[in-house]
């Protein structure tokens, strides 16, 4: 059966989003990929601003090709409780996203390497991503960074202003 | 700007692309298969390279339901594969360089500018026209989820 990709709404956070962020405050959706400059720029914008985020997996091959990988190794980190330091590591040094540096960012956060190594690879850890992208897809996500606030896509990095406002 | 692309229902109108490799693609290269003609305005321009980046992920799916993707500018055959080479993406280029617009113009998705507006078409095995697309800006990236709505009202 092919899988659905015709238009649907962006499903609302679920048990297997990550989701960090003040429950009461405004909830930003942010579809993303770590090699992605704007991305990176939208991750620091977000962070000093009080809402709730849910992060969600848009890596493009061709345009970022360690893309995938990196979405890879936050969610392997995940696996081990270390999903936003992993992520933050990753949008903190984007020059750095070939293997050794991934696992060289695994070791660092102190989890186990080899587990680690072994799940970035494994079929649960890509349908996850998978299921990111489609549902963005589905969404009409188009380029990355694109943020969602009260169901509104908003692609490029999100002014202070559309974050003041969300506030 | 009015918008009309070729309607739901109508057979393909003949026409002649190139080929990256120079050899025509034409309205009989429809037969058998589902195709997905992507119009864009410009080969290296920014949303081009967004839209097509994006439908490169998406070649997967398409092929799951039998359908081929391809990308269509009034570039030159040349330029469409630096293009290509550039993205690093698999789509297939079909040139409308000479006499520059005609198929555009044929399936009513030639801007008056002088490029293509920024359309889908999908064009079923037997060439008729099953769905088509044109976005309300050449500046607008549309989603990969028209194309799949498409498909799916094919």
């Amino acid at each position: 059966m092919n899988q659905p990709l015709g238009s649907a709404p962006l499903p609302a956070p679920g048990p297997e989003d990550h989701v960090r962020g003040p429950s009461k405050a405004k909830l930003v959706i942010v579809y993303a990929d770590y090699e992605c400059p704007f991305c990176a720029v939208t991750e620091l914008r977000l962070a000093e601003c009080e809402v709730q985020i849910c992060f969600r997996h848009f890596p493009i091959r061709s345009k970022h090709p360690r893309a995938w990988a990196a979405a890879q190794a936050a969610e392997a980190a995940g696996l081990q409780g270390r999903f936003w330091e992993m992520h933050e590591a990753l949008f903190a040094d984007q020059g750095r996203l070939e293997d050794p540096h991934l696992w060289a960012r695994a070791e660092a956060l102190g989890l186990d390497v080899e587990r680690f190594d072994t799940e970035r690879r494994s079929p649960a850890v890509i349908s996850r991503i998978k299921r990111d992208f489609s549902s963005g897809i589905r969404g009409g996500i188009a380029t990355t960074p694109t943020v969602a606030i009260d169901g509104r896509l908003y692609p490029g990095i999100p002014s202070p202003q559309l974050l003041a406002d969300a506030q | 700007m009015p918008k009309i692309p070729i309607a739901k229902g109508t057979p393909s109108p003949e026409f002649t692309l190139k080929r990256g490799d120079g050899s025509d693609f034409t309205k009989a290269s429809l037969e058998g298969q589902t195709t997905v003609l992507v119009f864009y305005p410009f080969a290296f321009s920014p949303v081009c390279t967004d839209q097509l980046n994006l439908y490169e992920e998406m070649l997967g799916d398409l092929a799951a339901r039998d359908a081929v993707l391809y990308g269509v500018s009034c570039d030159a055959t040349w330029s469409q594969t630096a293009f290509k080479d550039h993205l690093g993406i698999t789509i297939e280029q079909l040139s409308d360089f000479e006499p520059k617009g005609a198929a555009c113009r044929a399936f009513g998705v030639y801007h008056p500018g002088g490029f293509p507006q920024r359309a889908l078409v999908i064009i079923g095995p037997d060439g008729i026209v099953r769905w088509s697309y044109q976005a309300d800006s050449p500046g607008d990236l549309p989603g990969a989820n028209l194309i799949f709505d498409g498909l799916d009202a094919a």
